[in-house]
This record gives C-alpha cells, sequence and structure tokens, in this order.
C-alpha cells in the first residue's frame, strides 16, 4: 500500500524530521569513518564551525537568510500547485534589479531610500522573470517545470552578456558591475548593532536576515490569514473545486508565480546589496536549487523553511570550517554530507513513518487495552 | 464453504464477523459505508491479512495472502470500479496475467475456444474482439465477470454490480447470476440496494459498525426489517403522503430557464445536444439516467463552470449567451447554489479544515473578508458551528480535516454551506448525485432537507443516478440520453419500466404509446 501514514502532528512535524536528521548523521559518519576519519570529530567540528563563536553564528545566519529567500519562493509556488524550479535564474534577474537600480541612483538618493528601491527593484525584476513561465503554463498550458528550468539557463546567458557588453566597466578585466555607492549597500549586522552599542564581529550577516525574516512571517500571514493565501492553496490542493468555488485559477497561477519570483529576486538583496557590492556572474551559486531541498525539508512551511534554512546555513559555514580545518577533507565531503542531509529528510521523508506509527499505536493501545478488558 | 470468522485491526473494521456461505447460493451482504462489508470481502480476496479468525473454503482450511491465492482456491471478485484495460480487445484482458503461451497467436486460440465454451455454458455474451473502451457498461460487467470465471472462481465476489446499470441492464444481469447459481457458482453480492437483495438472494447478511447484526435467510425477512437492521432504528424513505409536495405548489414562479444547451467536448463529440429546462419555485425537477449521457455536463453548464457552444440561459432577472456566460460567482451572486456531483474534486478541498470548507466558494462575503482581505476566523468558525449544528454533521469539529469526515457528513457540510452560507437562501438549488456514498441514515436527513428548501419556495434540481432517489424525491422527472432529455413525465406517471425504456434510448413519443396502457395499472396498484 502506497498510501502515506497517519501521524500525529507532534511526530509529523517534530519527531519524523530529527529522526530523519538522525539517520542522515549516521550514514554520513559510516560515511566519514570509512575514509578513516573520526566522525565525532567531524561532527562536534562541523558544530563547533557553524555555532561555536559569534562569527560562525553570523556566518551560518548569513548563508540562511538566502536559503529562507529561495526556500520560501519554493514554497509559495508550491501551495499554488506549481513547482517553480527557476528559483536561481530569477534570483539572477533580480540581481540585475539591484544593480541597475544601485548604479544609476546610488548617488542621487539617500540610503533610506535607495534600500527600499533596491529591494523592490530586485523583487521586480526577480517577479517578471517568473511571470513569463507563468503566463505561458496559465494560458497555454506549457508545463512550469520545463519553462522555468529553461528561464535559468536564459536567465544566465543573459546576465553574461549584459555583464560583457554593458554593464562591466571598460578596463576591468573581471566580470563585474561598477561598484555600488554607499547609500546602496545593506548595513552589516555588525553595524547595525554598534549603532545601539553593542559590539559584533565583522561579517557578511547584514540587514537583509531582517527582511527574510519579516518575509517568512508575511507569507505565513499571507498564505493562512487572507482570503488570497485561502484561495491559492485551494488551487493548489484541487483546482476544479477552485474553479466551482469561483476562483479563477489563471489569477492564482500568476499570482503565486510572481510572489515566488519575488521572494526568490530578494536572495540579490542579500549577496550583492549586502556583501559584494556590484554585480557578479554566478553570486547565486545555487542558492536557487537549494530552496528546493529547504522547501521539501521546511514542509514548505515559512517556520520549516526557517528552520531547514539554518541547518543548510550551519552545514555550509560548519563544512567550510571543517575544510579548513581537516586537511584532506574536501568541500566535496561537505556535498556529501548535505546530500545525505536531502535524501533523508527530503526525498526519503516517509520511509521512516510506518515505524514510527507502529510504535505509536503499541503505546497507547495498551492503555486503551486494558481499560477495555477492566469495563 | 463454510466458517469464515475474522477480525480486523486497530479500527475493529471487523469485530468478530462470522459469514456462512452454503455452496450454490447467492448471499448479499449489506451495510453502510463503513460497516466493514468491503473490509471483509478484501480480507477474502487477500487484499488485507485479518488479525485473527480462519477462513475455510470448501471445507479446507485457507491462508490468503493475496489475489494469487484467492484466485487459486477458486474466489473471483467484481470490483464495482472494473480492473479492465480499456484499449485492448475483451479477449486480451481476459488473457492478461494467464496467458497460456507464450506466443500470443496461439494463446489467444486458447483462450477463445475455452471463452466460446464458458459463454455458451454461462450464457455471459461478450464480443471478444472489440476493445474495452467500445464496449457498453453491462457488456464491460459481463467481460469482468467471464474473466473471473475463467480464472476457475467458483465463488464469485460482486461488489456493488448495479451501480451503473440501467433497470433494464440490471434485470439482464441478474438473469446471468441466476444461471450460474443453478450451474453451482457461489455469489456473494455486496450492495446498499435492498430491493436487489430481495430479488435475488437467498441469504444475507446485515453488517452494521464492524460487526454482524443480522444473518438470516431472505424469506424470513422484509425490505424494512433489512433497513431498520442496517441502520439500527427505523428509517423511511421514499415518497410518502407527507412529504410529496403541495398539490398547488407547481404555480411558481420560473426562477431558471435553460434553451437548446448545445456543448460539444475536445474530441466533438456532443455532450449538450439541445437541452431546455425550467425550474420553477416549490418544486423539485429530477434529472434521471444512465451516468455519462449528459447530466454531468448539464449541472455545470447551470451552474457557471461551463460555457456551452450554444444555447441561452435565464436565472433570475439576468440572461446570458454562450459569449457571456455566468460564471461560479455571479451563479452563487444570483442566488443560484450548487452541490456538485463530486464532492471529493468538486464539493470540498480534502486538505482543508472543516471551518475553510464551510465557507468555500463564499470567502468573498463581505461578512468573511475584511476589507484588506484579511479572513475572519471567528466570523467563519461562529458559521461553521451554526452549519454543523443545524446539519448535523459529526463529529462537530470545525478544525477537522475535510477528508476525514464520512461521506455522509461530508455532504451534509456541503449542503448546509450551500444552503445557509448567505444571508438569504438559495433560490435555486443544483443537487448532483445527492446520496452518493451516504449512508442511509444521512440520505433520510439529506432528502428531508431538499424538501424543506422545496416547500419554502426554492427551485431544486436534482441529478441523480438513483432511480430511487428520483422517484423519492422529485414532483418532475426528465430523462437524459445522449446529451438530450429523452422525456420528461410527471412524477405519477414513473414506474422504473417507463424511466428506464427513456434511459435506455427509446423516444418519448414511442415510450407513450408502447407503454401508456402498461403504466396506468401499475400506478392504480
Amino acid at each position: 500500500m502506497s498510501q502515506p501514514v497517519e501521524l500525529p502532528r507532534w511526530i509529523d512535524l517534530g519527531l519524523l524530521p530529527l529522526v530523519n536528521l538522525m539517520f542522515a548523521l549516521l550514514v554520513a559518519g559510516v560515511v566519514v569513518a570509512a575514509i578513516g576519519m573520526d566522525p565525532v570529530q567531524v561532527i562536534t567540528l562541523l558544530v563547533k564551525g557553524a555555532f561555536g563563536s559569534r562569527s560562525g553564528i553570523s556566518y551560518t545566519l548569513y548563508y540562511a537568510t538566502t536559503f529562507v529567500f529561495s526556500g520560501l519562493a519554493v514554497a509559495v509556488a508550491f501551495h499554488g500547485g506549481l513547482f517553480n524550479i527557476g528559483g536561481e535564474g530569477q534570483a539572477m534577474i533580480g540581481g540585475l534589479g539591484t544593480a541597475l537600480a544601485a548604479v544609476s541612483l546610488a548617488d542621487k538618493l539617500p540610503a533610506p531610500l535607495m534600500l527600499p528601491l533596491m529591494v523592490l527593484s530586485a523583487a521586480l525584476f526577480g517577479a517578471a522573470w517568473a511571470a513569463v513561465p507563468a503566463a505561458l503554463q496559465a494560458w497555454r498550458g506549457s508545463h512550469i517545470v520545463i519553462t522555468t528550468i529553461m528561464f535559468n539557463f536564459i536567465a544566465s546567458a543573459l546576465l553574461a552578456y549584459l555583464l560583457v557588453n554593458v554593464l562591466k566597466q571598460p578596463g576591468n578585466m573581471t566580470l563585474e558591475s561598477p561598484p555600488f555607492g554607499d547609500t546602496a549597500r545593506m548595513p552589516g549586522m555588525h553595524q547595525m548593532l554598534a549603532w545601539l552599542g553593542l559590539e559584533w564581529p565583522r561579517s557578511p550577516l547584514n540587514g537583509s536576515v531582517l527582511l527574510a525574516a519579516a518575509c517568512a512571517v508575511g507569507i505565513w500571514l499571507f498564505l493562512w490569514k487572507t482570503r488570497s493565501g485561502y484561495e491559492l492553496r485551494a488551487v493548489g490542493f484541487a483546482p476544479e473545486a477552485a474553479h466551482y468555488a469561483g476562483i479563477l485559477p489563471r489569477r492564482q497561477v500568476m499570482l503565486s508565480m510572481l510572489i515566488s519570483g519575488a521572494l526568490a529576486g530578494m536572495v540579490a538583496v542579500n549577496e550583492l546589496a549586502g556583501v559584494q557590492g556590484r554585480l557578479l556572474l554566478d553570486f547565486v551559486a545555487g542558492a536557487g536549487f537549494t530552496g528546493i531541498a529547504v522547501s521539501l525539508i521546511g514542509r514548505n512551511h515559512p517556520a520549516g523553511i526557517v528552520l531547514a534554512s539554518l541547518l543548510f546555513g550551519a552545514l555550509y559555514q560548519g563544512g567550510a570550517e571543517l575544510a579548513f580545518e581537516i586537511p584532506g577533507f574536501s568541500r566535496e565531503m561537505v556535498g556529501t554530507l548535505q546530500g545525505l542531509i536531502v535524501l533523508f529528510s527530503g526525498a526519503m521523508a516517509y520511509v521512516a513513518a510506518p515505524w514510527l506509527a507502529r510504535a505509536h499505536a503499541a503505546l497507547t493501545r495498551r492503555p486503551a487495552r486494558a481499560g477495555a478488558a477492566h469495563g | 464453504m463454510e466458517g469464515i470468522c475474522k477480525r480486523f485491526g486497530a479500527v475493529q473494521a471487523n469485530d468478530q464477523v462470522t459469514l456462512t456461505v452454503p455452496a450454490g447460493t447467492v448471499h448479499g451482504i449489506v451495510g453502510e459505508n463503513g460497516a466493514g462489508k468491503s473490509t471483509l470481502m478484501s480480507i477474502l480476496y487477500g487484499f488485507y491479512q485479518a488479525d485473527a479468525g480462519s477462513i475455510t473454503v470448501e471445507g479446507r482450511a485457507a491462508r490468503i495472502t493475496g489475489s494469487r491465492e484467492a484466485i487459486a482456491m477458486g474466489i473471483g471478485m467484481v470490483h464495482q470500479h472494473f480492473m479492465l484495460v480499456e484499449p485492448l480487445s475483451a479477449l486480451d484482458n481476459i488473457m492478461l496475467g494467464a496467458e497460456p503461451d507464450w506466443r500470443l497467436g496461439p494463446a489467444r486460440a486458447q483462450v477463445r475456444d475455452r471463452l466460446d465454451a464458458l459463454m455458451a455454458d454461462t450464457g455471459l455474451n461478450v464480443r471478444l474482439d472489440l476493445a474495452v473502451e467500445d464496449l457498453p457498461v453491462g457488456e464491460r460487467q459481463r467481460l469482468e465477470i467471464l474473466k473471473a470465471l475463467y480464472r476457475g472462481a467458483r465463488i464469485l465476489i460482486l461488489d456493488e454490480p448495479t451501480a451503473v446499470l440501467t433497470p433494464q441492464e440490471t434485470e439482464a444481469l441478474f438473469v446471468t447470476l441466476r444461471r450460474l447459481r443453478q450451474q453451482g457458482t457461489t455469489l456473494l453480492l455486496i450492495t446498499h440496494k435492498l430491493k436487489e437483495i430481495m430479488a435475488l438472494c437467498d441469504n444475507v447478511t446485515v453488517m452494521r459498525a464492524g460487526k454482524v447484526v443480522l444473518d438470516c435467510r431472505i424469506l424470513d425477512t422484509s425490505l424494512d426489517a433489512l433497513a431498520e437492521a442496517m441502520v439500527g432504528r427505523h428509517v423511511r424513505l421514499g415518497r410518502t403522503a407527507e412529504n410529496a409536495a403541495a398539490p398547488d405548489a407547481q404555480t411558481g414562479a420560473t426562477l431558471l430557464a435553460a434553451k437548446d444547451l448545445q456543448w460539444r467536448d475536445a474530441l466533438g463529440v456532443p455532450r449538450l445536444n439541445g437541452v431546455s429546462l425550467a425550474l420553477r419555485a416549490g418544486e423539485i425537477v429530477g434529472i434521471a439516467g444512465v451516468s455519462g449521457n449528459g447530466q454531468t455536463e448539464l449541472l455545470e453548464a447551470l451552474s457557471g463552470m461551463l460555457a456551452p457552444q450554444g444555447g441561452s440561459l435565464r436565472l433570475g432577472e439576468r440572461d446570458f449567451s454562450p459569449s457571456r456566460w455566468l460564471d461560479p460567482s455571479i451563479a452563487r451572486h444570483l442566488g443560484l447554489a450548487h452541490v456538485p456531483e463530486d464532492r471529493h474534486r468538486r464539493g470540498l478541498v480534502l486538505p482543508f479544515e472543516a471551518w475553510e470548507s464551510a465557507v468555500f466558494g463564499h470567502q468573498g462575503l463581505r461578512r468573511f473578508t475584511s476589507a484588506w482581505g484579511w479572513m475572519k476566523q471567528a466570523v467563519m468558525r461562529q458559521d461553521t458551528a451554526r452549519m454543523m449544528e443545524a446539519y448535523d454533521v459529526r463529529p462537530r469539529n470545525d478544525q477537522l480535516r475535510s477528508s476525514k469526515f464520512s461521506g455522509g457528513n461530508q455532504q451534509k457540510l456541503v449542503l448546509a454551506r450551500e444552503a445557509l452560507a448567505t444571508a438569504s437562501p438559495p433560490q435555486v438549488l443544483l443537487v448532483g448525485q445527492p446520496t452518493r456514498g451516504v449512508d442511509i441514515g444521512a440520505i433520510e436527513f439529506i432528502h428531508g432537507r431538499l424538501r424543506a428548501m422545496r416547500d419554502a419556495g426554492g427551485a431544486v434540481l436534482v441529478v441523480s443516478s438513483e432511480l430511487d432517489e428520483i422517484l423519492a424525491l422529485a414532483d418532475r422527472v426528465l430523462v437524459m440520453d445522449r446529451g438530450r432529455i429523452a422525456g420528461e413525465l410527471p412524477i405519477e406517471q414513473c414506474t422504473e419500466a417507463a424511466l428506464g425504456r427513456l434511459m435506455a434510448g427509446a423516444e418519448a413519443h414511442e415510450l407513450t404509446r408502447a407503454t401508456a396502457p402498461e403504466i396506468a395499472p401499475e400506478i392504480t396498484k
């Protein structure tokens, strides 16, 4: 029987992900041991690297910020019944929007105006890039998975063309836009905390993390507290029922993809306005695809996505630390570890469910039986 | 075959069920949805394993762990939803999985020889060379039975075999089944149609809540006794003097009028072929017909889900033409409510909590949504509580997922929503299959509500493939056949025979000529 097992909420959302994570770490431990290293040492170093210092925490949060954006992007589309594989491309074009706003207006506007404008521009460009596949899906039935994948390649090519031919400063050998003006730089977390009189080490962590948190709360409110989100979920669950209820499915396809694209576009705010200060060719670096795994593991719920983002942020940061600390522990090993987590928490998320269900049934049935015997 | 006793699982779907079926008899198993009859048969056929208990087939203890063993023991099953590969020929469908030779040519020849003999013996005639998709439903069913017999079934389980048949096809099926019984085949008939049990079976077992509540010979029981055993209390279904429409109710204003509706599907097949009808205040109009003759499309067109290519519609004070057809929101705005045929795919969003489903389609009402688009959940949940109370939806838990309610309670929730979500009750109510998959207790309740809406001055259109339901509810009956209205009969002239003939394609004028004299005495009886 391939039917999903019914589990109580606390097991489904709490225990099961933990068990999956444990399995992933267990197998990862075996792999680490197989190449002749001490699994306990590796895990300890990883956790320490990610959470052991203020600097480590900052890096973890910085990575997590990007994944919250790209994860939410996948989740919103998913609730509308669409699988948006195009987060990567939408983030790239979001970067283009950020850079265009920054390069053209940074000298003329103060930061309080410039930064919101860059966020808006990133969101709009990302949304616009998602709008084309969305419209093709809504009106012509072109499958959104195919079109968004294709749009990733187009975005990549477009960005390369624009950087080479339009945005690159003459005389500069590297492929990058002119640097953003000072007013177009998202303040770093150390700066913001310094305004409050707190000392914090310098790190890439910047104001975007607050934006990401706001987005997570906003998406939660939107999906579960507004009529619009209700209609979006109705279309995602049951398109025919939505039609019956007078909801226009095309509008919902457009809406969910526009929001999704806008969220993906905001990856650029963290990476470009927050860290790089200029447009680079490969600044997204797979974050759009990681967003799929993040959303999957986070069960497409904003709270889950925040947690999953922290997990992936910790893996990135702890992994970087590992590669630095242990000679011979390559980045590829870190990739293996991430792959195992995706495998166990995402693709095989329900493998352990029947066992947990049986264990739960055995534990809860006993008192009921005893009662029946007495009664 | 004697002495099956099993108990089943955590939900106690079957609790100490004992079933004894003498060889060569027809045994009926009845019970409401969820009574455990399907579970019992699934255990017998090897889909599930019993937790306790034993099965004895033809005097030998049997351990049936899969359908393969069941077939080997001589048990065959005909499912309610046919298990046939539609593009393959009837012959290939029978052969599938039981090929006597790896070369298809000789295999077909062998199978055909055996089938010819089998068909001659049993009278189960099927055109073996036609693709299943080209066979009418009745013939597909004979094919399913033939398939089971070919595999050596001496015990045949039939799950709701008449759900998709016209009354005439049902009669033909019964003739065949009686013949099979004469030849020594044991038949197990699962159904909720008590009349069929009375007509065909030798013995009957009634199940309720996983237990056997009645087990007796047909000769020793009656329709009423069976119904009462099934539900656990006395029920009254059908038309009675009290619940029939008041004689002067027919004079109401026309609330909905459709003219000459035309709709062809993507393949160019006309699904609606010139359908006209009018609904007046204070009447229930029944649409009878075998499923798939345009009833679904008619409901969709009238509710605005599908814009026909031709025809016109007048709803309340507004006129609609194909180019500017009404959509479901306009329809709701004009006081039209719709209980769709398929509540799982249309009427409800199954993963939604009950309160989310209870406002579905009405989420845009000012009462439910603030100017900024926030849902007023408190109001929605209050309304849900009110609906659940008024329509006795159980359990009264507005946060339970819609999928967790039983069929009857889901349907009551949908009906409650359509009747109560708007400030004023709907003028026109379209109901598709009001009681499909709904247990008898809920049927009684739902019928009562529909009559109450009529009596309050609403116009109700009921589409049902259950003739009994049409006969119990309608004041006027239209029969649909191949996208047309094949005929209209006032309820006084409706008999199963008359409706059945219209459903099977006879023209109305032929019918009145050929059968009018027959009908009259039946009514006076």
